[in-house]
């Protein structure tokens, strides 16, 4: 049997697939294109504070929020 | 003689103006932008919604035309109909704009009429000010519930003059009235407003300030609707200041002498 070598997350409640089999918060921000974005995110019904995204792993099924503000009264 | 400086207290923060207005049902962001300048308005709501991933990139964003160094932010839960997912939205908000404590708190109870659910509002008004929030809440315009809300411990109470988006006006004076009058904290009217007299009579009322969206937005020229608003939250401001004249039917006393008069 193969080493798991990619995995799914579930962002904003759809399925993406990576080819790595961990990475971090920021790595995940960056492959997004949402570095320097005013954004929120949410691991699984945690928040993650900016300071911790260098440090967060994600895993395989872990669901996530990314949210930034819209328009709205 | 020096005459102190009416402003608007909320939360030990104060402002110069007491229009509040929403950043929603605009044509596009620079629109959204002009009648922000023009409204005057200082404190701005937002709604927090899932970013788009992988799409649009580069797409400018509210924050670009409308930044927030420039305006106080305050973050709503429109669209939640439970505690729980206030104050959810309300924690990731924090986190989105660096631990920024003022928020406003709306619990709808009904998809159709947008009225709010002033039991769930209560539950996550507990949560968010043990958590250190100061919180802004939106509510129905029961006295009770009002002053619940203030015991509890929200920064100001915004009682609905009408539904949401409904331009209804104020359908009852006599309630805002008996809110204004029991509370502590700012009272501010938020949703109903239709048009600048509406506004003006808020403010007559004695309510602090007003929150306003729609009716500015879905003007013919929301640019020039929100000058109006600018003017008639001024106006109202200025005659519940001054005092009006007591009512009566028929007045035995006119304007004029009666001295004088040609024969």
């Amino acid at each position: 049997m193969n080493k798991a070598t990619s995995m799914n997350l579930k962002i904003n409640g759809n399925i993406k697939s990576f080819d790595d089999s961990s990475m971090t918060v920021e790595t995940l921000v960056k492959q997004l294109n949402l570095l320097g974005k005013r954004i929120a995110i949410e691991k699984n019904g945690m928040i993650i504070s900016k300071s911790e995204f260098q440090n967060i792993t994600l895993q395989d099924g872990d669901q996530l929020e990314i949210v930034g503000a819209v328009g709205g009264g | 003689m020096t005459q102190k400086k009416d402003q608007l207290l909320i939360a030990g923060k104060t402002y110069q103006s007491r229009l509040l207005v929403g950043t929603g049902k605009y044509k596009d962001f620079e629109q959204t932008r002009l009648a922000i300048d023009a409204s005057g308005a200082e404190i701005i709501t937002v709604a927090i919604r899932r970013t788009n991933i992988g799409q649009n990139e580069g797409e400018p964003s509210l924050l670009d035309f409308v930044p927030p160094n420039r305006f106080t932010y305050l973050p709503n839960t429109a669209g939640c109909y439970s505690a729980d997912d206030a104050v959810r939205t309300l924690r990731l908000a924090r986190e989105l704009l660096d631990g920024h404590k003022l928020v406003k708190l709306e619990v709808l109870g009904d998809p159709k009429t947008l009225y709010p659910n002033v039991i769930e509002t209560i539950k996550a008004a507990e949560v968010l000010i043990k958590e250190g929030f100061d919180v802004m809440v939106y509510t129905s315009d029961d006295p009770i519930v009002a002053k619940e809300l203030e015991n509890i411990g929200c920064c100001a109470i915004m009682p609905l003059a009408s539904l949401i988006g409904s331009g209804m006006g104020i359908l009852n004076p006599w309630n805002l009235q008996i809110i204004i009058e029991h509370a502590k904290v700012p009272v501010l009217v938020d949703a109903g407003v239709g048009t600048a007299s509406d506004a003006a009579i808020a403010m007559e009322l004695g309510c602090e300030g007003v929150l306003m969206n729609t009716a500015i937005a879905s003007a013919n020229d929301p640019i020039m609707m929100a000058s109006a608003m600018k003017k008639a939250i001024e106006a109202g401001r200025e005659a519940f200041l001054a005092g009006r004249m007591a009512k009566k039917l028929y007045s035995a006393s006119p304007s004029s002498p009666t001295q004088g008069m040609i024969s």
